[in-house]
């Protein structure tokens, strides 16, 4: 059976409010009733959204255009900085620490991609490591700045503020709550991206740069742009993790950080499906969870379920998903779009 | 003046001279062959042509403006359009959304992330024609890697002819095909020739001699000789080298 992509799965128009959608946004608005029933905690959602913005934006870059990056962990990173630094050193503000984690890890992101967006493969990889090792390491060295291999300890959880609306995201609950509606607007959001033009742009370019540039595509600037909105995503994600942890620290942009993406979307299978990151985080976070209460060498069998599923079904959980459906007869095999008359 | 024209394009991989000196020029509205020895640099010259490869020296016009050096995405931009030797096609996704990409109403709003793709009908019933020209509207649903050899090569072509282009550069469009399928081409190509200004490289000397208005024989990098088919049977490598076939 030949590899699935993500171009198997039909393109869907319209409405972002499919099935799926339907299943996460349902799961989502209801996690804090039940995650303590399973015996679960409340900040197991906090990480869990956080590492799906960081999942479902990084996926763009590395399931839909095809760049592989193994250094992405760097904007997550500096997202947390800059919202650390924001509080501490300008104002104790939300929004203001958000947009600076946001801008940080974008403009590093930019950057960074200015210099490798004219290369793939295995130069590339190797580009993005190159640069995630240099942040991790200004991380450490700018002792001043960073706080050094300690880190900046002690960043404070503002309060949310709109308009007349304002509370206390000090505990748990309420930060999860914050962060799910802002999970939510994400997944949304990119769930349309995807399946309008730009996400087929994006598919296009994977699958053959020099034929799209020469039906006209700007490829340069199209995989600039995807590496950019990529890190913006993870430093967002970083925001919400230095609120989460209430610190900031050079492990969380190490090169540890970036290969767990990295193995969370292939083992979800983000390499087929907008949802595989979804899988494989929540599938990450429960292993660890759960066979870590039974056993310390919980990320051993992890790292030995990635091997069997990569040696068996590289398309991971949402690949076996959809080889099951097409069995069953309920997906559309082999076709990327649905035809005019069902549209 | 010509449609298009290259004066003394000169190309160089390290200190490998692949073209020398070659000028082309292309009036608009005929065919323009290009034959040559495998090696000559034909591909190398289309890859000029195209933005792929800057020249080292020498100007690409096209109706008056000076290309040279453009990107490629530009170049396809002012209709230029070409197929590949070795094919290049969107391999993951179905036939006609390879058509759909190339569509400049489909580019125009590619970065669009509101629009729906599939469910504009103006653009499938669009790309439809296109396949339609080439024989390949009942294949339009189907994975384009899963095509059998000679449709992916027709794919190639209704990759290169969605934007309506005003000048189309084939490379060795019939290579691999078989005699009908070949003569089915060679059917397309006299179609087209009505709507676009077509250039292209054959080995196929029956193929070529019968199309084209001029040919251009390259040969070490240079244009050795450029004329009509006619005239061209008395050239001395011509000659030699293919006119057994021909005549
Ligand atoms: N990127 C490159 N780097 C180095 N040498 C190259 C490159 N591209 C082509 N060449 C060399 O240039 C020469 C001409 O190649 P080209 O593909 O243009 O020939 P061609 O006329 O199209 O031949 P064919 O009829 O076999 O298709 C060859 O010897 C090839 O090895
Ligand atoms: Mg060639």
């Amino acid at each position: 059976m030949p590899m699935i992509t993500l171009s198997d799965i039909p393109a869907r128009g319209g409405s972002p409010f499919t099935p799926a959608m339907g299943v996460f946004l349902l799961a989502l608005s209801t996690a804090p009733f039940w995650l303590p029933a399973v015996g679960l905690y409340q900040y197991l959602g906090i990480e869990v959204a956080i590492w799906l913005i960081f999942a479902l934006g990084f996926n763009l870059l590395f399931g839909y255009i095809g760049l592989h990056s193994f250094g992405h962990g760097a904007y997550l990173g500096i997202g947390a900085y800059a919202f650390g630094l924001f509080q501490q050193e300008i104002a104790v503000s939300l929004w203001g620490g958000l947009l600076a984690a946001i801008s940080a890890a974008t403009i590093a992101g930019g950057i960074v991609a200015a210099f490798i967006s004219h290369r793939r493969g295995i130069y590339y990889a190797l580009m993005t490591i190159a640069f995630g090792q240099i942040f991790w390491f200004c991380a450490i060295k700018l002792h001043g700045v960073t706080g050094g291999e300690d880190g900046l300890l002690g960043i404070p959880r503002p309060d949310f503020v709109l308009g007349p609306i304002r509370f206390s995201l000090a505990d748990n609950t309420s930060l999860y709550w914050f962060s799910a509606v802002l999970l939510a607007l994400v997944a949304i959001g990119l769930w349309r991206l995807v399946n309008a033009p730009f996400g087929r742009v994006l598919q296009a370019i994977r699958q053959n740069e020099t034929r799209a540039r020469f039906v006209g595509y700007d490829v340069w600037r199209i995989k600039w742009l995807t590496f950019t909105l990529s890190a913006a995503f993870a430093g967002l994600a970083g925001g919400l993790f230095s609120m989460a942890q209430e610190s900031a620290y050079p492990d969380v942009m190490s090169l540890h950080q970036s290969g767990l993406i990295v193995m969370m979307i292939l083992v979800g299978g983000g390499l087929v499906s907008f949802w595989g990151p979804v899988l494989g985080v929540i599938l990450y976070f429960v292993a660890r969870d759960v066979i870590g209460g039974i056993t310390e060498t919980w990320l051993l069998w992890f790292g030995l379920m990635f091997v069997i599923m990569v040696m068996s079904r590289p398309e991971g959980i949402a690949g076996l998903i959809h080889v099951a459906r097409t069995r069953l007869g309920h997906a559309p095999a082999g076709r990327s779009a649905p035809k005019p008359t069902e549209v | 003046m010509a449609l298009f024209e290259a004066q003394n394009l000169r190309k160089r991989f390290g200190a490998r001279v692949v073209l020398e000196n070659i000028s082309l020029s292309i009036e608009d509205g005929t065919v323009h062959g290009i034959m040559g020895p495998n090696g000559a640099g034909k591909t190398t010259c289309f890859h000029v042509l195209t933005g792929h490869h800057a020249p080292d020296a020498g100007r690409i016009t096209f109706a008056g403006r000076d290309i040279t050096g453009k990107k490629p995405h530009q170049i396809a931009r002012m209709g230029i359009s070409r197929s590949f030797q070795i094919m290049n096609l969107f391999d993951d996704t179905v036939v006609i959304e390879n058509v759909i990409l190339a569509l400049p109403e489909f580019r125009s709003s590619g970065l669009n992330p509101i629009r729906d793709v599939f469910g504009n009908t103006a653009l499938i019933d669009r790309a439809l024609a296109v396949l339609d020209q080439v024989g390949l509207a009942h294949r339009a649903w189907e994975k384009a890697a899963a095509l059998p050899y000679g449709e992916r090569r027709a794919l190639e072509i209704a990759v290169a002819l969605a934007p309506e282009p005003r000048i189309v550069f084939l490379d060795e469009p019939t290579s691999g095909l078989g005699t009908d399928a070949t003569r089915a081409l060679a059917d397309l190509i006299r179609d087209l020739r009505n709507r676009y200004t077509i250039c292209l490289i054959e080995h196929d000397m029956r193929f070529l001699f019968d199309l084209a208005d001029r040919i251009s024989v390259i040969h070490w990098g240079q244009v050795i000789d450029e004329n009509t088919p006619a005239n061209l049977r008395a050239n001395k490598w011509v000659a030699r080298s293919a006119l057994g076939e021909v005549a």
